[in-house]
């Protein structure tokens, strides 16, 4: 899970989605990579179409325009959000209930690109961006859209074998998540690492004794007993 | 039930929503490779439940976070909204736009006040005092202007001679960019207050007024307005409506009435929409006017009468387009 603001939309199912919102510097390295894509698709037809003399010129321009203004709206509408740049950093646009990016909602929130640019390098855009309690620029406000992390995780991990024991002190719902999260996250840290924080849990005992009991406690709590 | 029993029992459903969504996000699927999907809303709910089960139950967090991705991934599918286009777009030119305009009716009186008032003040100024132009163009402009208005009987380059097609498509691409990028920013600029907006419509207007008059003061009016009426029809009043939509999201900000400013400006941004996409496609017909058939070296008579034209149906559209008989005021 990634440490950032947390967004709760509830869906007509009655089921709450938890919406990661993506912050300032994620969305302006996304637009980076989209300003150079487009510069160098720009340059690439520049030089092909300077081959045409003045009506190459004439696309040209029409092209320029094109990338300028319709670019974030096309990507965006078709799809689900994500212009290259945005899909790079793992991020897409979606309306403020969590439901997908419509191509109006798309449109207005780049439209208003412009005054979000305001004055000069985005200055507006990101001040308002940090005022604002869900990250939203100009553009988002008027369009009601957010930008959201779009999360990948896979939930096949390694079997282990440790002994499962159940636990012999009241379990609260908090002491459950933290020993869940700290077995899936076993792999990340070294075994003397891991001791060490088992070791904040049981004082009194060995720091290899300490991991081996929160292992059997957290074996319970996936599997029961065998 | 332990979190692996929960897994194990569920998991074929969760691999099973997974393909459909793939099938679903992608743009196109082989025919052959395509999977029913009459399940997949009944799926989604099943998976609406197991997702709160599995809050409830506080399974660990990764499950919780994998079946949280999973619903919003199928809620954004279920939830898509996506109407034949032809239908939408040929609506929206018979009513849609001439409506969206009418209703708005204020707004985009306020711009064109703004623009005509500084028109005319820009022109009675230059024609009482001809020095006044330079406030507004430099010489270089100016000079490059007179140039290309030459009355027709004299020598010299004017703006018919020694066109070419290629030269109308590369006019057509500097127009397409140039004004419908000044519409969009006009449009944005009105969400700074209103100030943008009204900026925009006070320069271009004094601009205009003033380059009007001088050329009458040097006598190239002629050329001038000949080239002009045809396209100032769809692109004068294209940019005076960019002005007062621009207008509209500004005074949701200045007075939002009953509404949060937030909500209003998102009240305003609908509203507004639809008007954007009439001055665009205004914008592109005068570019295509404005780049094939106003440099064409027509009888003064021809072409005043197929500006007027322009004018006159452009208005009747907006005016009276798409409106209901006996609806009442519109």
């Amino acid at each position: 899970m990634l440490i950032d603001e947390r967004f709760e939309v509830e869906t007509p199912e009655g089921a709450m989605l938890s919406l990661s919102l993506a912050g300032p510097v994620t969305r302006a390295m996304a637009y980076g990579i989209d300003l150079t894509l487009r510069l160098i698709i720009f340059a690439v037809l520049a030089i092909v179409l300077s081959l045409l003399g003045k009506m190459g010129i004439g696309l040209l321009l029409i092209i320029g325009f094109a990338l300028e203004w319709f670019y974030p709206t096309l990507f965006e509408a078709l799809r689900h959000g994500q212009t290259p740049g945005k899909k790079a950093m793992g991020i897409a646009v979606v309306h403020a209930n969590g439901s997908p990016l419509s191509f109006n909602g798309s449109l207005i929130r780049n439209l208003l690109r412009t005054a979000d640019a305001f004055p000069l390098f985005y200055l507006l855009g990101f001040v308002t961006t940090l005022i604002s309690p869900r990250y939203q620029r100009l553009g988002d406000m008027a369009a009601n859209t957010l930008v959201v992390h779009i999360e990948k995780t896979e939930t096949t991990r390694k079997q282990h074998n440790d002994p499962a024991n159940p636990p012999d002190w009241p379990l609260s719902a908090q002491d459950q998540l933290a020993l869940l999260a700290f077995h899936e996250r076993r792999d990340q840290f070294s075994e003397a690492r891991q001791q060490e924080l088992a070791q904040l849990a049981f004082p009194e005992l060995s720091p290899q004794l300490a991991l081996q009991r929160l292992r059997s406690v957290t074996r319970y709590l996936l599997e029961g007993a065998q | 039930m332990k979190q692996a029993r929960f897994e194990q029992q569920y998991r074929p459903l969760w691999d099973s929503l997974e393909q459909q969504l793939d099938q679903l996000e992608a743009l196109r699927v082989a025919r052959k490779k395509r999977l029913p999907l009459d399940r997949f809303v009944a799926d989604y709910r099943q998976l609406c439940h197991q997702l709160a089960l599995a809050r409830e139950r506080t399974y660990s967090l990764e499950l919780q976070q994998y079946l949280n991705n999973l619903v919003l991934r199928a809620h954004r599918q279920l939830y898509r909204y996506n109407p034949p286009l032809a239908d939408r777009i040929g609506e929206f030119f018979a009513s849609g736009f001439p409506g969206a305009v009418r209703r708005q009716w204020k707004w985009h009186l306020i711009s064109a006040l703004s623009f005509i008032l500084s028109i005319t003040l820009a022109w009675a100024l230059v024609q009482q005092q001809p020095e006044m132009v330079y406030t507004v163009v430099d010489e270089a402009m100016l000079s490059e202007l007179e140039l290309m208005y030459q009355p027709e009987d004299s020598a010299g380059g004017d703006i018919h001679a020694g066109r070419e097609g290629e030269d109308d498509v590369l006019m057509f691409g500097y127009y397409i960019k140039n004004n419908i990028g000044i519409a969009f920013r006009t449009f944005a600029g009105g969400l700074l207050l209103g100030v943008g907006a009204i900026f925009v419509m006070l320069f271009n207007g004094s601009f205009f007024g003033a380059i009007a008059g001088h050329l009458i003061n040097t006598g190239g009016h002629e050329a001038f307005f000949t080239f002009v009426i045809a396209h100032g029809a769809p692109e004068l009043t294209a940019i005076v409506l960019a002005g007062g939509a621009g207008l509209r999201l500004g005074w949701a900000i200045i007075a939002p009435g009953q509404w949060s400013r937030l909500d209003a400006l998102r009240l305003a941004a609908r509203d507004a929409l639809p008007t954007m996409y009439g001055v665009f496609a205004l914008l592109l017909l005068a570019a295509f006017i404005e780049a094939f058939w106003s440099p064409r070296d027509f009888d003064a008579t021809i072409k005043y009468s197929v500006g007027a034209a322009c004018w006159a149906l452009l208005y009747l559209y907006l005016f009276f387009g798409g409106r209901q008989r006996g609806a009442g005021k519109g």
